[in-house]
């Protein structure tokens, strides 16, 4: 899943200075589940902005909504009635929800109020770890189902380097040295000589760097 | 037991601490309240195990989300009593009606009276 | 540019090597180097150049190389894989050799959260490995990494690093066989401290004969104060400060800390030349070079080939 956090209060009533009338636009999936953007992140951020205006002695009118999700459009046409009244929309989708309402929806004023960081796992209920990339080419096969481009901080793909201390990554002690995970299970699976296998330079024009990516099926397209 | 605590508290009661989510809370105070004290069961007495440690961490985070809204962290906080200390609770309720009388009135209403 | 620099010729020669280590300075100041230089000229076979080391920007390792080199010293160039492209580093590459360089030495490079720059973008395009392959490709092939073929071919005697005290252990004697293979021709080592540790690993070294194909040239780091051991000890990823070298120095008075670091650096020293298959000493004692002759003269390693 595609994990977000909300941006901090202070910045997203700062977005909000010049508006009295908007919409909180939740969405139902990723960030529901990271407990960022979902319908419960939204009432608590519109009832902190109410409070806030009114101690102020300002007005604010906050429409709460969350829908599925915001990267499809057939789920942003459940909104298209009600959306031109607002003078901004202050979506809490990931990167793509947030970009794509605006797509959809070109002349309303769209605000991120997350910071979207990672597509990662839920390793347990309340921490988030990432754990892909989206190179575009992957080779989870040749690395025993542990990603080097992701856990290793430096992108190793002959590991470890010389900074792995106790299993742990030179740059912060609580995140596991990805080689030392990969080496672990080669040891486990009877698999070293799999570790003297040199591993040649990445393909990166498939990740972020070949430029913004898309995928086509003409099988699906009419 | 009959003992007195002060007029100005209303009680609502809920079948666990952990029922109570920051969204109500956070509504209260939108409304006007000025302040709100989350009483739960001593820790380790839970009925549901750990619902009372819910409301401790939801209290912790709640006060965090209220700063930010220019609300006192002051005025929420947890207390944990067992059913039978009715004097503890009694003290409990004076001693916070205390502390949001220093506080003062919600900020929420606080240009209203001013006008007024 | 054809032919061998000193270190190469006083490895193939059977010598037991000494080289040390020059940092670059934080500013456009020639200067600097050419006094480290002429401090440590005559009292070793070639000069690592770090390349903004720990990630804190400094004159760049291949200028500073060049500085050393028209002085008539060997530089050994290090270059790290967080900062540059496949595009740059190929293109260094050429650069170095055209001007006379004849080392460089591989290495990944420590994570930019060490340094100055914490925000900048890291690259790591290529990792050591896979830089060190690239290198001999270039040399002895004669191809670029995209296949197509080059003129005229760079002439690099390839140098790699490996830290014995890293984890997991097992396997650092494995890494260096994959660096032998991908085609370096020596390894200086992270500095020693941990004798024992050290005759382990060069004894998995030597069962995987890796001895044969590359010089290990080990790591000295003289200590100057307690205060450096325990930094050291507690900073440094990958470091090992044996409890018996921290005791020897904690209740000294300053000055004779450094007397008796230097101690402990020559005992490491004389095992070290003891060591079946270490090819040589490294040196690196930032900050303090003025130290180097005399380590060198007190070794017995003086006067150089």
């Amino acid at each position: 899943m595609i994990v977000a956090e909300r941006k901090p209060f202070q910045e997203i009533e700062k977005m909000l200075e010049p508006y009295s009338k908007i919409m909180i636009l939740g969405c139902n999936e990723c960030v529901t589940v990271c407990a960022t953007g979902g319908a419960k992140e939204v009432a608590i951020l519109a009832s902190q902005l109410r409070i806030r205006r009114k101690s102020k002695d300002r007005y604010i009118e906050i429409y709460e909504k969350t829908i599925e999700r915001q990267c499809d459009r057939e789920y942003l046409e459940e909104i298209k009635d009600t959306i031109d009244g607002y003078e901004a929309v202050l979506s809490l989708a990931c990167g793509c929800g947030i970009q794509f309402l605006g797509e959809v929806y070109e002349y309303i004023t769209v605000l991120p109020g997350v910071n979207t960081t990672f597509m990662g796992v839920t390793e347990r209920h309340g921490f988030w770890t990432e754990r892909c990339q989206g190179c575009g080419n992957c080779i989870l096969d040749k690395t025993m189902g542990i990603c080097p481009i992701t856990r290793c901080a430096k992108a190793i793909m002959n590991g470890p380097c010389g900074g792995s201390q106790d299993g742990r990554c030179e740059i912060d002690r609580n995140t596991p040295c990805a080689w030392n995970l990969i080496i672990d299970r080669y040891k486990n699976k009877g698999m070293m000589d799999r570790y003297m296998e040199i591993m040649p330079p990445k393909d990166w024009s498939t990740a972020r760097d070949g430029g913004p990516r898309k995928m086509q099926r003409e099988d699906l397209e009419i | 037991m009959r003992l007195s605590y002060p007029a100005n508290i209303k009680i609502i009661r809920i079948p666990c601490s952990g029922r109570m989510d920051v969204i109500h809370i956070l509504k209260a105070f939108e409304g006007g309240i000025d302040g709100v004290c989350i009483v739960g069961c001593m820790e380790g007495d839970c009925h549901y195990l750990t619902g009372n440690l819910r409301a401790k961490k939801r209290v912790e985070y709640l006060k965090k989300l209220l700063y930010e809204a220019g609300i006192e962290a002051e005025r929420v906080a947890m207390f944990n009593v067992s059913s039978s200390e009715g004097i503890k609770f009694a003290e409990i309720a004076r001693g916070f009606t205390e502390t949001i009388r220093a506080l003062g009135p919600n900020p929420v209403k606080l240009k209203k009276h001013k006008e007024g | 540019m054809s032919g061998s620099g000193n270190l190469e010729r006083v490895l193939r020669s059977g010598r037991f090597v000494v080289t040390a280590e020059c940092g670059p300075p934080r500013g456009a100041d020639g200067e600097t180097i050419r006094k480290k230089g002429d401090l440590l000229k005559d009292y070793v076979d070639a000069v690592n150049v770090t390349d903004n080391q720990t990630a804190v920007v400094r004159m760049s390792s291949l200028a500073s190389s060049l500085i050393l080199k028209d002085m008539g010293i060997d530089p050994v160039m290090q270059m790290v894989c967080r900062d540059r492209n496949r595009i740059a580093i190929q293109s260094d590459i050429l650069g170095a050799a055209a001007l006379g360089i004849k080392n460089i030495l591989c290495l990944s490079g420590d994570h930019q959260r060490f340094g100055d720059h914490k925000t900048a973008k890291n690259v790591f395009d290529l990792d050591s490995v896979q830089l060190i392959n690239c290198l001999k490709t270039m040399r002895d092939e004669g191809r670029f990494l995209s296949g197509e073929e080059i003129e005229i071919t760079p002439q690099i005697f390839i140098g790699c690093v490996e830290n014995p005290f890293a984890d997991p252990f097992e396997i650092r004697a494995m890494r260096l066989a994959k660096k032998a293979h991908a085609g370096a021709q020596f390894c200086q080592t992270q500095c020693v401290f941990n004798i024992k540790k050290f005759k382990e690993w060069m004894e998995m070294v030597r069962d995987m004969g890796i001895h044969e194909k590359l010089s290990i040239i080990a790591g000295i780091t003289p200590l100057r104060s307690y205060n450096m051991a325990i930094y050291m000890k507690k900073n440094v990823p990958g470091m090992d400060v044996p409890d018996d070298i921290m005791e020897r120095l904690k209740d000294l008075p300053k000055e004779k800390a450094s007397d008796d670091g230097i101690e402990i650096a020559l005992e490491i020293i004389a095992e070290m030349k003891n060591i079946k298959g270490v090819n040589g000493i490294h040196i690196m004692a930032i900050g303090w070079e003025e130290i180097i002759p005399h380590i060198v003269k007190s070794a017995g390693l003086y006067p150089r080939p």
